[in-house]
């Protein structure tokens, strides 16, 4: 059996016997810095500026939905069910697709949408990114497949960066078979190492951060 | 006669176009990641690659116990592990699955573990499609080439060439924009992620109390190769493994850093299972190769178990100046620069390419950029050191083990070494400032002694520094 045989050699080289307890792991490194909303605003627009991404902060809900309303024009956009899209009166927009009862039709819409409208579990703001847990509100491919990616969070979701987000989520897995990290949009500089934005996920993507609580 | 390997080397070198895209590309890379690690920028730069090096010592040196609380975890979320000794048996795994899924066509996301098993060459035996989806990746498929870097795998094609290779192969016009060779590339890809039965992937870290796959990237292939087909495959080497997803802190922030200058790569994905009831996409069966392939071997060495650290950033390929100068296909095995000349005698067999070692300046660049801190120098040395002795048990060349012995027997014999320095410079000549070295005796001219003087002379004999020694101290005294 090859499981056998590998663990057999890997004892064998380590010296250790099966079913023996691993000595004490190095404890675990994270720091977190001391930033208000403010700074971390400053940061997150400064990155993901940085990456060619589109930051934006609006006061409320309502000019969240205006403001996708106007990005998204006549779309076609796909919306997720992240139970906050429909708080802002999003999934309601009429150039917006969302509410899907099958897999099939979603992957279909999210294939020929121009824009795929989500949330955001949570921002980091010393990386510009946007994270994202998959579930069945919030698909994998909506922030995928169409070519512009807009992503619709609440202030209170930003956090300082990934030290933070390992903090409050030691084990993202309990929660999720995906958790993906975002960080500005898609991008090669495989050829001459031109940079060349929109390889296969979207070569745009706006963040719109609403104040209100 | 002169071997393969030189004489490729020296196509390389005599390649003005190639020299500068790699000198200028490395170049890049060096400045990006430069930039990102500075002290003012990132002032625990230091202490995230001893915590990363601490962090991977300890993995290995337990690594029976989180392999096999991966193997839980992995389970527990419904995913499968599947454990392969040698790549033939990854390449086995796959071809069956693929014959009891009915499927075609497979798309693939960048794995060097791949590469290293010729997985795609494998397949394809099989009848299947397999489609590499890096761009990087698709032009050498295209091209029927080797990645020519660890994160770069297309460095030394010049847009043209990628134009050619794209209107050979895929019937375009010809087209030498980077921004709409990649539109072409996007959009025949896009089909073949929506129709793939299959997604394979490699692993850049396995998460042992998650039972993650970490994946990072900047194009979006590697997820849409893990969300797009039924079916996901992981492909990864042991040696993958890190104890608590709460450690992806310290490693996400040297991995994007040390390979293209990023402080986070564009796309981070930590996939755990398949879909979850109600997930409405994402893979339904979910599985992870374990590969052995000679790891367990490395593992047994205490000195050169370091060697497993390496999470494939590229960084001492792109500060080595060996590198710099002769390129990626130059090296025999897919692991090229630094860091392929320690893993390839350990994989492939010390005399395999018993000259891969010795080819370097032992500069040091290497081992001041690596974010886990392996000591690439020192393990060149211990294996130049090991290489010599099988050697020495295999065929030793008896004239030079003699004139080894002979030089030691003179060497302790301070009269008698005296005594043929101030005869070499005698029959010599003092200072003659000219090559004197091909004045030796034509039998001592020859092999590897040659090779060197091509390139440079050594100073003329004049006093040694004992006779100095004794006239400063006559006159001082």
């Amino acid at each position: 059996m090859p499981r056998e045989y590998i663990l057999h050699k890997v004892r064998t080289a380590l010296g250790r016997s099966a079913g023996q307890a691993p000595a004490p792991a190095p404890e675990v490194r994270l720091s977190i810095p001391e930033w208000d909303f403010e700074a971390r605003w400053r940061r997150f627009a400064d990155a993901l500026e940085k990456l060619g991404g589109k930051p934006e902060r609006v006061p409320t809900r309502e000019a969240a939905r205006r403001r996708v309303a106007e990005l998204v024009g006549d779309g076609p956009a796909v919306a997720s069910d992240a139970p906050y899209l429909a708080e802002c009166g999003i999934s309601g927009l009429p150039a917006v697709a969302s509410g899907f009862k099958d897999a099939a039709a979603l992957r279909a819409a999210c294939a020929s949408a121009h824009y795929g409208i989500t949330s955001a579990d949570y921002a980091l703001a010393d990386t510009g990114t946007l994270v994202l847990l998959c579930s069945s509100q919030e698909p994998r491919l909506v922030s995928l497949l169409p070519p512009v990616h807009v992503a619709v969070l609440p202030a209170g979701r930003m956090l300082t960066g990934l030290d933070e987000l390992l903090a409050i989520l030691p084990q993202p897995a309990e929660l999720t078979s995906a958790m993906v990290l975002i960080t500005g949009p898609s991008r090669t500089a495989d050829i001459e190492q031109i940079l060349v934005r929109g390889v296969h996920g979207p070569g745009e993507v706006h963040v719109i951060v609403v104040e209100q609580e | 006669m002169t071997p393969l390997y030189q004489i490729n080397i020296r196509k390389t070198l005599a390649d003005e176009h190639l020299e500068e895209a790699i000198y200028a590309a490395t170049g890049r890379l060096m400045d990006h990641r430069r930039k990102v690690v500075a002290p003012e920028v990132l002032p625990d730069y230091q202490e995230l690659r001893e915590q990363a090096r601490r962090i991977k010592q300890h993995t290995l040196e337990n690594l029976d116990y989180y392999l096999e609380q991966f193997e839980q975890q992995v389970t527990a979320r419904g995913g499968a592990l599947v454990w392969a000794r040698e790549g033939s048996e990854a390449v086995d795994f796959l071809a069956e699955l693929a014959r009891r899924k009915q499927a075609r066509l497979i798309v693939k996301s960048k794995s060097m573990t791949t590469e290293e098993i010729g997985l795609r060459e494998r397949l394809e035996h099989h009848n299947l499609e397999i489609v590499e989806t890096d761009l990087g990746e698709y032009i050498i498929q295209l091209a029927h080439e080797k990645p020519y870097h660890i994160v770069a795998p297309a460095l030394h094609k010049t847009r043209y060439e990628v134009s050619e290779i794209f209107s050979r192969r895929l019937g375009v016009a010809a087209e030498a924009v980077p921004e709409k060779q990649t539109e072409i590339a996007r959009q025949v890809l896009r089909q073949k992620f929506l129709a793939a039965d299959i997604g394979v992937t490699g692993a850049n870290f396995l998460v042992a109390d998650s039972g993650a796959v970490v994946l990072v990237e900047n194009e979006g292939n590697a997820r849409l190769t893990s969300s797009a087909p039924r079916v996901q495959v992981a492909i990864a080497g042991i040696e993958k493994l890190i104890p608590r997803a709460q450690d992806l802190a310290v490693f996400l922030k040297l991995l994007g850093r040390s390979a293209t200058g990023q402080p986070l790569t564009v796309y981070t994905s930590l996939l755990a299972g398949p879909r979850r009831p109600g997930d409405p996409d994402g893979p339904e069966e979910f599985y992870v190769v374990l590969l052995d392939n000679g790891r367990t071997r490395v593992l047994a060495d205490r000195d050169k178990r370091q060697s497993l650290y390496c999470i494939r950033c590229g960084a001492c390929l792109n500060h080595c100046p060996v590198y710099r100068r002769i390129g990626g296909h130059n090296y025999p095995w897919v692991y090229s620069g630094p860091i392929g000349k320690i893993l390839s005698p350990q994989f492939q067999g010390l005399t395999q390419d018993p000259w891969l070692p010795f080819a370097s300046s032992l500069c040091g660049a290497c081992a001041e950029v690596c974010p886990v801190k392996i000591e690439i120098p020192r393990l060149l040395l211990d294996l130049r050191a090991e290489i010599v002795k099988a050697q020495q048990g295999e065929n030793a060349n008896r004239w030079e083990r003699l004139a080894f012995r002979l030089w030691a027997w003179v060497m302790q014999r301070p009269k008698l070494y005296e005594l043929a320095g101030t005869v070499a410079a005698a029959v010599l000549g003092e200072e003659s400032g000219q090559s004197w070295i091909s004045r030796l005796p034509a039998g001592l001219n020859i092999g590897p002694l040659r090779a060197w003087l091509s390139q440079r002379d050594l100073p003329p004999p004049g006093r040694s520094f004992r006779q100095l020694w004794r006239l400063r101290s006559s006159r001082v005294g």
